[in-house]
């Protein structure tokens, strides 16, 4: 299928895009890597009168470090971030996430900013964003604004970006040293995760001195295991399955055709523990 | 109508197209490039892989909008009067084919798994396919062909310009 009629501009500025998007109003979409738009454009799910491409628009792309940070442009795709030597050396954790997206192809092409926005429950970005105490830096008519991961995803596809804004950039603190993992499950190939872990580990010696753990797919928004965290700090980096058990607390996992709520409930504290294993060793 | 300039396998075109058509469409219905096929509606298959500026895309899920200015290598652009690309010759040569359907995305992913690993491993291999299906399930016979073509001198190369040199 293809979608309905729209009109198409492709401002060059991040000012000449909010102004499009205020034009447009409710009618507007912006379009960034178009791997999530496109396929609900083509299915139909939804009909914008107009679509505002990012693609064109200076100072979206590009990884940089500032200070303690990394900042990623919201348009900096999925192949740049994962091969990025920033982003390996100060937030492995986010460079490893992104390799097990998609496929090669859809890598190409799919952005950081859009998959962040998108916010499906089962995208694998917004658990090493949120594990990694991201901030995401938005832009609208009143100027720019900072917001906390944590305060960043709100519901299934919800977040933060309100109407008439735009994810300008991700700013990671540098996380320099820390092993990390992401421990996707799926049963055939290029599959969006049944369940997700993306566990990040400071560990010294064989102790485990501080693990940020997210969750992929175990709620309508990505999750902290906080009880995780607080269990491994101290812990030998060797024995983590006990400190790992608690990982599904406070969790909503959907039932669907993959599983069960409670089989996704048995897979997180399975998946946490080979994630912070994985982790710790490098 | 917006009005496109793209080069399409070495040759410029400019076109009047809506906003909604899908780079796959253009090239099919536009302008007859009718080797790269459509296998399914999700962007699942990679039937429909082509290079946008040297890196691997499915161009069903690309506006032909978006490439305006920029460059598009089809299973089209190729051979050479040379004659076929290394890694065609190689899906030939190792019966990497059934059907045929999934073969000009096969092939076009294929080149760009050497761009990305030019000494792959089988896994690398099987991983660069991953967003490949081919409903004959001839996967195994892919794989050798492109382990083998990573040993043939310029089955890398990304456009048809570059075989030739
Ligand atoms: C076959 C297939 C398999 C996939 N598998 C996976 C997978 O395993 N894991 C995974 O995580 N993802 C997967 N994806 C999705 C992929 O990661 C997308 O790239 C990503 O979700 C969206 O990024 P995009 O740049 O393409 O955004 P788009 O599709 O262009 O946009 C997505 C949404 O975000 C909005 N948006 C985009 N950028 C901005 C911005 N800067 N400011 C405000 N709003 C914005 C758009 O309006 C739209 O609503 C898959 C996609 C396909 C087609
Ligand atoms: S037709 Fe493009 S991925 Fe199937
Ligand atoms: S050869 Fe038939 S689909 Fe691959």
């Amino acid at each position: 299928m293809i979608p309905s009629s729209f009109e198409y501009v492709a401002p060059t500025s991040v000012e000449d895009a909010l102004a499009a998007l205020a034009e447009a109003g409710d009618e507007g979409k912006v379009l960034a890597g178009g791997q999530s738009l496109l396929p609900v454009l083509r299915m139909r799910l939804n009909a914008p009168e107009k679509v505002i491409d990012l693609g064109r628009v200076e100072g979206l792309r590009g990884i940089r470090e500032d200070g303690d940070t990394i900042v990623i442009g919201a348009m900096t795709t999925h192949d740049e971030v994962a091969n990025s030597e920033l982003v390996k050396e100060h937030a492995a954790l986010l460079a490893k996430a992104t390799a097990e997206v998609a496929d090669p192809q859809i890598r190409h092409r799919g952005t950081l900013g859009g998959a962040i926005v998108h916010a499906d429950p089962a995208g694998d970005l917004g658990a090493p964003v949120l594990a990694l105490d991201a901030e995401m830096v938005i832009a609208g008519p009143g100027g720019e604004r900072t917001v906390a991961a944590k305060d960043f995803f709100t519901d299934l596809f919800e977040t933060a970006v309100g109407d008439g804004e735009l994810l300008t950039a991700i700013r990671i603190p540098k996380h320099t040293g820390w092993g990390a993992h992401y421990e996707k499950f799926v049963r055939v190939a290029h599959q969006w995760s049944i369940v997700g872990v993306a566990a990040t580990v400071k560990a010294d010696g064989g102790t485990i001195s501080e693990a940020k753990i997210g969750l992929t797919n175990m709620g309508s928004t990505p999750l902290r295991a906080a009880s995780v965290e607080a269990a491994l700090a101290g812990k030998s980096a060797s024995d983590v399955a006990d400190a790992c058990s608690s990982a599904a607390d406070g969790t909503n996992p959907p039932s669907d055709l993959n599983g069960d709520a409670d089989y996704r409930r048995h897979l997180a504290t399975v998946l946490t523990s080979r994630a912070v294993a994985a982790a710790a060793a490098g | 109508m917006t009005r496109i300039t793209v080069t399409v396998d070495g040759a410029k075109y400019s076109d009047d197209v809506e906003p909604r058509t899908l780079l796959v469409h253009y090239l099919r219905e536009t302008l007859g490039k009718v080797g790269t096929v459509v296998g399914c509606d999700t962007s699942n298959c990679g039937a429909c892989t082509v290079h946008l500026d040297g890196r691997s895309v499915k161009s069903c899920n690309v506006l032909a909008v978006q490439v305006d200015g920029h460059e598009v290598t089809t299973i089209e652009g190729l051979a050479t009067e040379a004659g076929l690309h290394p890694m065609q010759e190689s899906f030939h040569e190792h019966h990497a084919l059934q059907c045929g359907y999934c073969t000009p995305g096969m092939i076009m992913q294929a080149i760009d798994v050497l761009n990305t690993h030019p000494d792959p491993t089988e896994e690398q291999i099987r991983l660069g396919l991953e967003g490949n299906l081919c409903r004959c399930t001839g996967y195994h016979n892919i794989v050798k062909a492109v382990a083998a073509a990573a040993k043939a001198p310029g089955a890398a190369a990304v456009s048809s310009s570059k075989v030739g040199d």
